[in-house]
């Protein structure tokens, strides 16, 4: 077990105008479980085959431990990887797939025989040993690129969108699973996944990339409520935090017919932009409030989920519209086509500046 | 050449249209039959047509070869098994077997290993070299064997000592100041033989290539990447991950060749026409019937080919199912 330090970690593909992975810098802890989420093509996959050795770096360097493993071998570096697809050994059975790795580092038959044993166990594969993976079902097949990982007791787990290929239902039980076994194993794990859910119920801490540059390394509780800037912002939470441009005069801005005092420092970052500032505010912080008191929306949709309802409705900001998502009282929601007013609750305001993006003081 | 491509055109109007006929007659035919018999014949009938062909051009001639090999050169008589205990009582024949034996136990390993290794090589070029290599080395398929012969003439030619050398081996030879080698009649270790094989090699290793190297391609790079992270070096992962995977297009080129090297005919025709010890079965079965006009030897010959060739027919035919259930 061990430390992951990517340090300025770079891959510029070639051909390519900007990195694919620009300067990454994360360092992970011995025994904690890491998620790279982002967008599609933000370079989740990229670091972590920087990281498996199977994408060469350009700039930087990587440490496992101690150890430069910049420039090693991925046979070298002591890592084990589940593949999005499973990448499971066609031609071998399940047995034989998850004692590859020991077979070629020159174990003995009965050695080999008790790990994978001792794997197909944790992983309730015993039935399935003498199988091609033709013969076995999604789940099956995830479980043994998981068992072909644990075999190796490696120094760390590499996974990119191991979860991408199942049912939504065996997706969430998977999810608690891999999650436990980290916990028991307590391999350091980097999980690269594209979903912000499972990047917040699996990771002890997340991390958030875009077009290849990191944008904020936290625990899942401080992205949440912390955001460093627009985008953290609108992309960990579901639904999605209300992210609207208002105008800022003095040291207030306009919520609708609400008026919400602003740090003065903030106020003047505001001034920069046009007198503008972002301001973000997630659908369970949304309080209805008295006619004029706050933002008009109409409601064009209400979600009811039993306890509470989502209301997706517009309102509009300087004669443009745009999308509002409230989570209100499940027991009396207002009604599809009503005019409603929104204000946000106390302290639960985020400010970005319209220009930078990032995040300023509430 | 006109009135040719119009007696072309019209024949294969004549053909597609007689065949055309044939079936709707058979059609109507099965329809007068009740309801539920016309469902239960009508597969048959359609297949018959196909069926006496076969019969007619395939397994007619084959019954006919086989009861000629137990008849006499004309095959005018009865003579047993002894043209079969005649040719292989003799020596040289027993040594066309042995050539023969040779070229299978050679060649088709050989177009394998090289067809690998060009399709392994040519795929780490860029993708425009590695177009040109492909192009340019199945491009011998094209050629036929008298061409072949032709082009492999002057490679292995030879001039008497004192005369520029024409052959390039010769030219080669002499150059670095030894005598010149008359290759096609050295003999010594089978080595004509094998220059021979050289020349089917260089015919259809393209063809092994192409197969190759379409499969290695269609191995998921994944399962490559998955080997190389649990610790398999190059060599291991080609043993143990690409070729076991591609294990079904080794063994269907494998076959093919082999099938096509037991008949191997036209390049030691052309080359040596079998003398100099390099006679084949194929050759040997044309000089009997056609040298010789010895129809019982002959078709004996080809018996025992096709007595050889059946064991390996039967086990591609087993392979193609198991692949396919597999599937
Ligand atoms: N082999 C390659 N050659 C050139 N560019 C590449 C290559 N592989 C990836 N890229 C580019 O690098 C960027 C990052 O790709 P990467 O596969 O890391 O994305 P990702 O975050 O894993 O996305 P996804 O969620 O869709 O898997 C993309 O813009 C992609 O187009
Ligand atoms: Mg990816």
């Amino acid at each position: 077990m061990a430390t992951v330090t990517f340090d300025e970690a770079t891959r510029l593909y070639p051909g390519a105008e900007r990195p694919a992975v620009d300067k990454l810098n994360i360092d992970i802890e011995d025994g904690e479980f890491l998620v790279l989420v982002g967008p599609s093509g933000c370079g989740k996959s990229t670091s972590l085959r920087m990281l498996a050795g199977l994408e060469e770096v350009t700039d930087g360097a990587i440490r496992i431990g101690d150890r430069d493993v910049t420039n090693l071998a991925p046979k070298d570096r002591d890592i084990a990887m589940v593949f999005q697809n499973y990448a499971l050994y066609p031609h071998m059975t399940v047995a034989d797939n998850m004692g590859f790795a020991l077979k070629i580092a020159g174990e003995s038959k009965d050695k080999i025989r008790e790990k994978v044993a001792e794997a197909a166990k944790i992983l309730d594969l015993e039935d399935y040993l003498e199988r091609k993976p033709k013969a076995l079902s999604g789940g099956q097949r995830q479980r043994v690129a998981m068992g072909r990982a644990i075999v190796r007791s490696p120094q760390v787990f590499l996974m990119d969108e191991p979860l991408s290929n199942l049912d939504a239902k065996l997706r969430v039980q998977t999810r608690s699973q891999i999650a436990a076994l980290q916990r028991r194993l307590g391999v350091t794990t980097v999980y690269v996944t594209h979903d912000q859910v499972e990047a917040m119920t699996m990771g002890d801490r997340v991390a958030v990339l875009k077009d290849g540059l990191l944008q904020q390394v936290d625990s899942p509780r401080t992205m949440y409520d912390h955001p460093n800037n627009v985008f953290v912002a609108g992309f960990i939470g579901s639904p999605a935090m209300n992210l609207l441009q208002v105008d800022v005069e003095g040291n207030a801005m306009h919520f609708g017919g609400a008026e919400l005092p602003i740090p003065r420092e903030t106020a003047e970052e505001a001034g920069k932009g046009g007198r503008k500032i972002t301001v973000g505010v997630r659908p369970e912080d949304m309080d209805i409030v008295g006619e004029g008191q706050g933002l008009k929306t109409t409601i064009n949709l209400v979600e009811e989920l039993g306890a509470d309802a989502y209301i997706y409705g517009s309102a509009q900001i300087d004669g443009k519209d745009h999308d509002v998502i409230a989570r209100v009282d499940g027991r009396r929601p207002p009604m599809k086509g009503e005019d409603v007013w929104f204000a946000p609750q106390q302290g639960h305001v985020h400010l970005f500046s319209t220009t930078t993006g990032e995040r300023l003081p509430t | 050449m006109l009135i040719k491509t119009i007696n072309a055109i019209l024949t294969v109007l004549a053909g597609v249209g007689a065949a055309l006929v044939l079936y709707w007659v058979l059609n109507k035919l099965v329809e007068l039959l009740p309801g539920k018999w016309e469902d239960r014949v009508k597969p048959y009938f359609y297949i018959a047509p196909a069926f006496a062909a076969i019969a007619l051009y395939l397994i007619y001639p084959a019954i006919q070869t086989v009861v000629y090999s137990f008849a006499n050169a004309d095959s005018t008589a009865w003579v047993g098994l002894k043209n079969y205990s005649a040719l292989l009582g003799s020596h040289s024949f027993r040594q066309t077997l042995f050539n023969t034996v040779l070229w299978i136990v050679v060649v088709p390993a050989a177009t394998i290993i090289l067809g690998l290794a060009i399709a392994v090589l040519a795929d780490r070029l860029k993708p425009g070299s590695e177009k040109l290599a492909k192009t340019t080395i199945f491009l011998p398929m094209a050629i036929s064997a008298v061409g072949a012969g032709t082009i492999w003439r002057f490679i292995y030619a030879t001039n008497p000592p004192n005369e520029p050398q024409l052959g390039l081996q010769n030219a080669i030879v002499t150059g670095l100041g030894h005598d010149p080698v008359n290759w096609l009649q050295l003999n010594t270790l089978h080595f004509n033989s094998f220059e021979l094989m050289v020349i089917l090699l260089w015919a259809q290793v393209g063809f092994a290539m192409v197969l190759l190297s379409a499969a290695i391609k269609g191995v998921p790079t994944e399962t490559l990447e998955a080997a190389r992270i649990d610790g398999a070096s190059e060599l291991q992962i080609f043993g143990r991950v690409i070729v076991p995977q591609i294990w079904g297009t080794v063994i269907t080129v494998f076959i093919t060749v082999t099938i096509g090297v037991m008949k191997i005919f036209d390049i030691v025709y052309v080359m040596t026409n079998g003398n100099f010890n390099t006679n084949v079965v194929g050759v040997e079965f044309f000089n009997q019937l056609f040298t010789n006009f010895n129809n019982g030897y002959a078709a004996a010959i080809v018996v025992m080919l096709m007595l050889a060739v059946l064991p390996i027919m039967i086990y591609q035919v087993r392979h193609f199912r198991a692949d396919e259930a597999v599937r």
